[in-house]
């Protein structure tokens, strides 16, 4: 008891990473991506994927007949789930699992400023994620495929699309800062 | 020599399997920096906590650095790596939903599954959104098509299109990111969170 006592009054730790030696390492991740498969990191792109093989799966004559799914069978051959970025994934969540175990933060829980409820919270990040599933659509990538990825190999289009993604979040903060501050 | 799979070095099924572990690396590094956390990502937008930014331009210039020097040591040819391309009005619209989605959910699509791997119910939320908005993308397409496909400009590289060679905007961007990373010390000195 009294030990523990003695801990929780210690000066906090984050119990993070330095974030400029953080971000070294994300750019070698990158780098590395590059190296090995000629293109960056992703993660809408295996989203794209799951939604292009279920609904073959489970309606492949509204598939077949669907432009969409069409031209993405143009521009990819195989199996949808036979893909770079779906394999990438499944590491993403491997690695975000050991990272969180590693540091004891393995815990089943909505995380939301004391100002709001857990269900507001859980409302705003299902509206969210349909908004950046939308966008990540038309910008051909999110903030690791178009923004991140593209700034890396210098792609004009990358980086309009970064700008566009920090400026939007930007220019809504003040209305949704209650869900934060 | 690189890329390696576009040279045939590696077969197509080491590639895929590369490309688990670099997943490996990719999430675990992004949890380490805190990125599996809504509320410390968010925190770019009020300035208590800048760690996005930090990491986000740190990790872009060191991969972008890391790839001008592979070219000139002769370790990969920067013709076969994928530049995206763009469609300037689907790069602006999209990166602008993608920003509302961001203030919204307070996760972007890889941070939410590593927010999701660690426990964190949001973002498992925030994915099932995600995929409704794909799935929204894919069924009502026709809507969509004559945007996504506007303005198409190619593959472009910025420092092209700026009339510089790729070293000297290198050198450009990381002056602008240090600048940055300046700023970003001083704004979480102005605007502290205790808690949160």
């Amino acid at each position: 008891m009294k030990e523990k006592m003695e801990t929780t009054n210690q000066p906090k730790k984050s119990g993070y990473m330095n974030p400029y030696i953080g971000g070294v390492l994300l750019g070698l991740v990158l780098l590395a991506a590059n190296f090995v498969a000629g293109r960056g990191l992703g993660a809408s792109g295996a989203i794209k994927s799951v939604v292009v093989a279920t609904t073959q799966t489970v309606a492949p004559k509204y598939a077949a007949s669907t432009k969409y799914f069409k031209e993405y069978h143009e521009e990819h051959a195989g199996s949808p789930l036979k893909n770079w970025l779906v394999f990438q994934m499944l590491g993403v969540i491997a690695g975000g699992f050991a990272s969180g175990a590693l540091a004891g933060r393995l815990k089943f829980k909505v995380e939301h400023s004391p100002k709001i409820t857990s269900r507001r919270r859980l409302v705003f990040a299902l509206l969210g994620g349909i908004f950046f599933g939308v966008g990540s659509q038309l910008g051909r990538g999110c903030t690791s495929g178009s923004a991140l990825s593209g700034m890396a190999v210098l792609s004009f289009g990358g980086i309009i699309t970064m700008m566009a993604i920090f400026g939007g979040a930007y220019a809504l903060a003040y209305f949704f800062r209650k869900n934060w501050i | 020599m690189g890329p390696l799979a576009v040279n045939d070095i590696i077969s197509s099924n080491t590639n895929f399997f590369l490309a688990f572990v670099i997943g490996i690396g990719f999430g675990f590094v992004l949890e380490q920096c805190g990125f599996s956390s809504s509320r410390k990502l968010a925190g770019l937008f009020y300035g208590y906590d800048m760690v996005v930014l930090k990491v986000f331009f740190t990790g872009g210039v060191t991969a972008m650095l890391g790839l001008l020097f592979f070219s000139l040591f002769g370790w990969v040819d920067l013709n076969l790596v994928y530049v995206n391309p763009t469609f300037l009005t689907s790069a602006i619209v999209g990166g602008l939903v993608m920003g509302f989605g961001f203030i919204m959910g307070g996760f972007c699509p890889g941070t939410s599954f590593c927010g999701a791997a660690i426990g964190k119910i949001d973002a498992m939320i925030f994915i099932v959104g995600l995929f409704i908005g794909v799935y929204f993308f894919a069924f009502g397409y026709p809507m969509f098509e004559t945007l996504y496909k506007s303005a198409n400009m190619g593959s472009p590289k910025i420092s092209t299109m700026l009339d510089l060679s790729d070293g000297v905007f290198a050198l450009i961007l990381v002056v602008v990111a240090l600048g940055m990373f300046y700023a970003a010390e001083w704004v979480e000195k102005k605007f502290p969170r205790e808690e949160y």
